[in-house]
């Protein structure tokens, strides 16, 4: 590999790059966008939320603890109900949100500090149920003390008002999702740009002027790649700085993890780009080949649905996916404070990824019309 | 090796398939060197596909190539070093400065990094682009683009330049001036081979081949080829050029009747044997048949041009293959 040619490319990228406004727009418009858009999904602060009620106790304390819980705000009543099946109903129908059960023994339960209330949630909403749980925060009253402002201790141990989340048991946070957005973000960059790199100058007609020098085949496609490191690179930054800033994501590793982990991401990716590359025959191609890559990447690799709930089918699938390897390692990174290599069977897993699809990518790659 | 005796291409028995289609059939060449040596052919002839292989691009289906004392396609990653190649289609980046385009060319053919400033400052020169240097190769004319191909395929120095159609989409002025630049470098010691579809290109060409559906039917310099139609070309001038016209194209021996303004150009079919009695004959056949048209019409022979070479030569090929 000689390094003025591959040099040549680079700055020819660069440059092409720079003067090129939609491709600068999706580099630094899409992570915005995902992100601000994701932001909103992953609010917690929710208000209004269609309610049903049932309070079977009637009694003073119990219609104080409703009062209580209206006051914050998260719930709004909706729909009258008589019975906790009749709010499964309305539940299961989307009419409601949330729904709220007293039983009947409510004044009992709360002398012997058992659960004294029920919250049936819409589980299938991560952000629903995440708002629901701050009902159960609600202080119970208790009437026998005169003071409502004394100090919090009447603030019962967590536990006396109960959620139970339907649908979707496992509970997942904002600050689940900003790591996965990176991968996600780089997943959809990354591969659609390289494909896109290399189909657009087969159709401008660039390559056949290329193949016909002695730029070599690793030379053309390395030089094509690695100004996408540094666009994948800028983008990792945005995304963690607009997470920390505006959803106080935390990062309890390594910084530098992060980097390696996305530079690792940002290479399997636009290595598969180029294989894509040297398969399609238009741009158009190109993208449609990166969307079939692009939805399992989303729907299989815990990005949205837990990994291990899957069936092992899906599984399987999802550990061909770079994305998959690359989750396992930002969220053990940023979020539980992990070193890579501590994670190693994942850092393996997205270096054979890479260099399998390059081998494949460069052989398959023709300086040859036929 | 490359002695000025070994021509620059050769190529033996050259053939391409794609599927059903012969590209291009068992076509033999031999180009020499420092000429501009033309391709001549209609569209769909088989010259890009022929200039591909030549430089290595495609793979023939039959035959052997040549080029440089280099077997290709087994050598074709050597012979790239020696060679430029101009492609029918503009294909230096629009999105980059006449500039940019040149020092990228330059980085990519290896000219050496402390002569790759003087030389594209000679190169701007040379063609023209002084005021242009940050001008985005997009948003060049036509000409402008073919010139700045060219200076981009020239800027390696190579020993052989293959061009293919280079001024398909040039006006006249503009095409001239770019034939003045391949015979400068013609005569810097270059080897050219252009394809065209232009008969005042092909005329200027030291030496020609056509080709017509992928056959190669002619071959020789343009003086050569007129010489051997002579007696076959003659016009006609009336004042009824289309009915003349009708009338010629069903006469036997005709191969084609072209009108041009007022009068027709008639080429006939080979003679049996060039002479005063012959050719007389000939006249007088074409003669009577435009009478019973039209009696004012005059018929005089006429020097073959190479477009009669082209019609001939096609004809000629086509009528071999039929037999």
């Amino acid at each position: 590999m000689n390094a003025r040619r591959l040099w040549a490319i680079v700055l020819k990228e660069l440059r092409q790059m720079r003067r090129d406004r939609i491709t600068l727009a999706m580099i630094l418009g899409i992570p915005v966008f995902q992100l601000i858009l994701f932001g909103y999904a992953i609010n917690l602060n929710l208000r209004g939320l269609p309610a049903g009620i049932v309070d079977q106790a009637h009694t003073s304390a119990s219609r104080a603890l409703v009062m209580d819980m209206l006051a914050t705000g998260v719930v709004e009543p909706s729909e009258r109900a008589d019975t906790p099946e009749q709010l499964m109903t309305l539940l299961r129908k989307g009419r409601i949100s949330v729904g709220i059960v007293i039983p009947r023994d409510y004044e009992r339960r709360r002398a012997e500090g058992r659960a004294v209330a029920q919250i049936l949630v819409d589980g299938s909403d991560t952000a629903v149920q995440s708002a629901a749980r701050q009902l159960a925060q609600v202080p119970i009253t208790d009437d026998t003390l005169p003071d409502l402002r004394a100090p919090p201790t009447s603030t019962p141990p967590e536990g006396h008002i109960r959620v139970v989340a339907f649908y979707n048991p496992e509970r997942r946070s904002a600050v689940n999702i900003v790591p996965g957005l990176i991968g996600v973000i780089l997943t959809m960059t990354m591969v659609l740009f390289t494909a896109i790199a290399i189909v657009r100058e087969r159709e401008r007609g660039n390559m056949e002027l290329l193949i016909a020098t002695p730029l070599t085949r690793s030379e053309l496609m390395v030089g094509k790649v690695l100004p996408y490191v540094i666009i994948g690179l800028v983008q990792t930054c945005l995304i963690l700085a607009l997470g920390v800033w505006l959803f106080a994501v935390p990062v309890r590793g390594w910084l530098v993890d992060v980097f390696v982990a996305a530079i690792l991401l940002i290479v399997a990716n636009l290595a598969l780009g180029l294989l894509i590359s040297t398969k399609a025959k238009s741009q158009f191609q190109a993208t449609q080949m990166m969307i079939f890559v692009f939805l399992p990447s989303i729907l299989l690799s815990g990005f949205m649905f837990p990994f291990a709930g899957m069936p092992k089918v899906a599984q399987w699938i999802a550990e061909v996916l770079p994305l998959t390897h690359f989750l396992r390692l930002i969220r053990g990174v940023m979020l539980r404070g992990a070193g890579l290599w501590e994670l190693w069977p994942d850092v393996l897993a997205l270096v054979g990824f890479t260099a399998v699809m390059m081998t494949v990518a460069i052989a398959q790659f023709r300086k040859r019309l036929d | 090796m490359n002695t000025e005796a070994e021509p620059a291409i050769r190529a033996r028995g050259l053939t391409r398939r794609f599927g059903e289609l012969v590209a291009v059939d068992h076509v033999d060449l031999s180009v020499p060197r420092q000429r501009v040596y033309g391709f001549l052919g209609p569209n769909g002839s088989g010259k890009s596909t022929t200039i591909r292989m030549l430089c290595g691009l495609l793979t023939p289906s039959e035959g052997e190539i040549e080029v440089l004392g280099l077997k290709v396609p087994a050598q074709a990653e050597e012979l790239r070093r020696h060679i430029g190649y101009m492609t029918q289609k503009f294909s230096l980046f629009e999105d980059l400065t006449v500039r940019e385009n040149l020092e990228f060319m330059a980085a990519v053919q290896g000219v050496p990094r402390a002569q790759t400033g003087q030389r594209i400052d000679t190169l701007i020169e040379q063609y023209h682009f002084e005021d242009r240097q940050k001008q985005l190769a997009g948003t060049l004319s036509g000409g402008q683009k073919q010139r700045l191909a060219l200076a981009a395929a020239v800027i390696h120095e190579p020993q052989l330049l293959f061009l293919d159609e280079p001024t398909s989409a040039v006006d006249p002025e503009s095409r001239r001036d770019f034939w003045e630049k391949l015979f400068e470098l013609a005569d810097a010691g270059t080897t050219l081979l252009v394809s065209t579809h232009y008969m005042d290109e092909a005329e200027r060409c030291h030496r020609l081949a056509i080709l017509d559906r992928g056959r190669l039917v002619g071959d020789g310099t343009p003086a050569q080829m007129t010489a051997a139609l002579k007696g076959r070309s003659f016009i006609v001038v009336s004042t009824r050029p289309r009915r003349v016209q009708h009338a010629l194209a069903s006469l036997p021996g005709v191969l084609s009747a072209a009108q041009i303004g007022a009068s027709l150009r008639v080429l006939t079919e080979a003679l049996d044997a060039v002479d005063a009695a012959s050719m007389d004959a000939l006249r007088e056949r074409i003669q009577a048949t435009v009478h019973e048209v039209d009696p004012d019409a005059s018929c005089t022979p006429s020097d073959p041009n190479l477009e009669d070479v082209f019609v001939a030569a096609t004809h000629d090929g086509r009528a071999r293959e039929a037999a």
